[in-house]
């Protein structure tokens, strides 16, 4: 459904995040950069969800925060509607955020305990130009309507709310200027798991009903099967496999694709499967390993991966692997029943 | 509690100097010099040395010290949370404006508030803006503190991503996530400050003879200390009282504000 459709909603060009390392009293002088984003593409159609997966520090979050301009990209190109967003003046970039929202992950620092819920909600508008008025708080009756919970908590304060009706809040704020893309930054992730499914569920409805597109950013990759169109995975600052989902999840090229596929528990405790365990830790992104960045832990390195970095290749259509091996890993699902 | 009873006390004594001192402050009576604190309306705290009588002395001068305090106290919310929330908000103004920090607080505060106080000239607010001086970078610092923190919650990058402009995200955002600890340390920079104005006063820097101040009262009582100890340990027991009262009440207001209880009740 992906790269057939016509012109994509976001569309990111070799987006790179390099976080300088100073040190130095008077003078501060660069003495390594943390590479947490490193020249990633992607584009979301209208309506559609991206997956973007991957360990704790690969840079997802940093990713989805560079879309939304919050971090200002090294270099690269964010386009939302045809509109290159890095080049916008403050001006234009107050109008552009009306149309790209976030979710947190945390519930409970992403409210200012300050505010009634009112206040947040509509925070967003206010920053548009609105004035306070009881058509707002209709507005924010209605918001919190359209997120499951009663109109008449618009005076209550964060405090008052579970973790789950907080992040309800924090959706009905993202929504109040009617975006079209919101990305959702771990947003189910601090969540028990049967508030998960509400929120997950509420996101599906929510995207149905105004046609938003989401970059939903996860580690858990059983939610993100569930709720995304196509998954990206990421590893040190690159995305090293991007695919819709059924071929991603069935038959997955990359070795840490694969790996991370394996690590899912499968309620079947007689179910053998190939494992393909990770060993060694995540490499620094301050100094990240020559050639291929997985080459230090992947099962399948050979001397061209410690040296020459892995190109994206469309391995299949709609299916783009950054291995210099696709064509000899086989693509076996580690999810796939096997006896 | 006790403490805002103590503080509650003084300002009452302040607020109604007119009518619970017995006659004006200044009034001088020769042959009423020395008297002794007795149980007596007029002579409840007895007379100075000139034959002024010191309960009415006492009051006035704690309108002087509270006014003084207060000053302080307000300079203090306004400038040292104003730099406090730069200096933690714009990151690069951060150093230079924390080292200039550093370079007023190496000194030692009264050293510093003498200085100014003498290079200005002897006066009510020479003492507002000398002890100012030396407790803004104070107060800036604890803001900045607070300001650090709350700046890397999530609200604020959604206050962000929603445009929100500096000012906006500062003023509504967070500094009233930054009050806790700014209010328990501006009762303690009044306290200092009611005790800085008396050192001051005591030196001859503070308010001029013809306004009763505590410290003061102590300077010229101290040559009779043998003959009429109560012209200094009156006063002495007014500043006690108050700053003692203060400091109890930000104790108080610290474990009632405690910033990691807010936290967690949100």
């Amino acid at each position: 459904m992906s790269a057939t459709s016509p012109a994509p909603l976001l569309r990111v060009e070799n987006l790179t995040k390099h976080f300088p390392i100073t040190a130095g009293f008077f003078v501060k002088r660069e003495v390594g950069r943390v590479r947490a984003v490193d020249d990633v593409s992607f584009h979301i159609a209208q309506g559609e969800t991206l997956g973007l997966v991957g360990e704790s520090g690969c840079g997802k979050s940093t990713t989805g925060r560079l879309v939304l301009r919050l971090i200002e990209p090294t270099s690269g190109k964010v386009e939302i509607e045809g509109r290159d967003i890095l080049s916008s003046t403050p001006a234009e970039m107050r109008e552009l955020r009306k149309g790209m929202q976030i979710v947190f992950q945390d519930p409970y620092s992403s409210l200012n305990p300050r505010m009634t819920v009112e206040e947040i909600i509509l925070e967003p508008l206010y920053v548009q130009g609105a004035r306070p008025g009881p058509e707002m708080t209709r507005r924010a009756r209605k918001l919190l309507e359209t997120v499951g919970l009663s109109p008449n908590h618009v005076v209550r304060y964060p405090h008052e709310f579970s973790g789950g009706q907080r992040q309800r809040i924090g959706i009905a704020r993202a929504l109040a200027p009617q975006p079209r893309f919101v990305v959702c930054d771990e947003a189910v992730s601090a969540l028990d798991v049967s508030v998960q499914a509400q929120i997950v569920n509420l996101l599906q409805d929510l995207q149905e009903e105004f046609r938003l597109s989401y970059l939903f950013i996860a580690h858990d990759l059983a939610v993100v099967k569930h709720i995304s169109d196509r998954v990206a995975v990421m590893y040190l600052g690159k995305i090293v496999e991007q695919a819709d989902k059924a071929s991603l999840y069935a038959s997955p090229r990359h070795p840490y694709t694969q790996a991370l596929l394996a690590s899912i528990p499968v309620p079947n405790p007689r179910l053998r499967r190939p494992r393909a365990r990770l060993t060694g830790d995540v490499p620094s992104a301050m100094a990240p390993p020559a050639g291929c960045r997985f080459n230090t832990r992947c099962p399948h390195a050979t001397d061209l991966c410690r040296t020459v970095e892995p190109p994206a290749i469309e391995a299949a259509p709609g299916h783009v692997v950054a291995c210099h091996h696709v064509a000899s890993i086989p693509a076996v699902s580690p999810l796939a029943p096997q006896r | 509690m006790i403490g805002l009873v103590m503080f509650s006390f003084v300002v009452a004594l302040a607020v109604f100097a007119w009518w619970i001192a017995p006659n004006d402050p200044n009034r001088t009576a020769i042959r009423m010099r020395f008297r002794p604190p007795q149980l007596d309306r007029v002579l409840l705290l007895g007379t100075d040395n000139l034959g002024r009588n010191m309960l009415s002395r006492i009051v006035h001068g704690a309108q002087l010290s509270l006014l003084i305090g207060l000053g302080v106290v307000l300079l203090n919310s306004v400038f040292g949370v104003l730099l406090g929330a730069v200096a933690g908000y714009f990151r690069k103004l951060d150093g230079p404006m924390m080292r200039l920090a550093d370079a007023l607080m190496a000194f030692p505060s009264i050293l510093l508030a003498i200085g100014i106080a003498a290079a200005l000239g002897p006066s009510a607010w020479t003492a507002v803006i000398a002890l100012s001086v030396v407790y803004i970078p104070r107060t800036a610092r604890i803001v900045r503190a607070s300001v650090l923190v709350v700046r890397e919650m999530e609200f604020v990058q959604a206050a962000r991503a929603s445009g929100a402009g500096h000012w906006r995200i500062i003023s509504r955002h967070i500094m009233p996530n930054c009050m806790a600890p700014l209010i328990v340390q501006l009762s303690f920079i009044f306290a200092y400050a009611v005790l800085s104005e008396a050192v001051l006063s005591f030196l001859g820097l503070g308010a001029p003879p013809s306004i009763p101040s505590w410290g003061t009262m102590i300077s010229e009582g101290r040559t009779y200390i043998r003959e009429a100890s109560w012209l200094t340990i009156v006063p002495g027991c007014a500043i006690a009282l108050t700053v003692l009262g203060l400091n109890l009440m930000g104790d108080g207001l610290r474990d009632v504000l405690d910033p990691r209880l807010k936290i967690e009740q949100g």
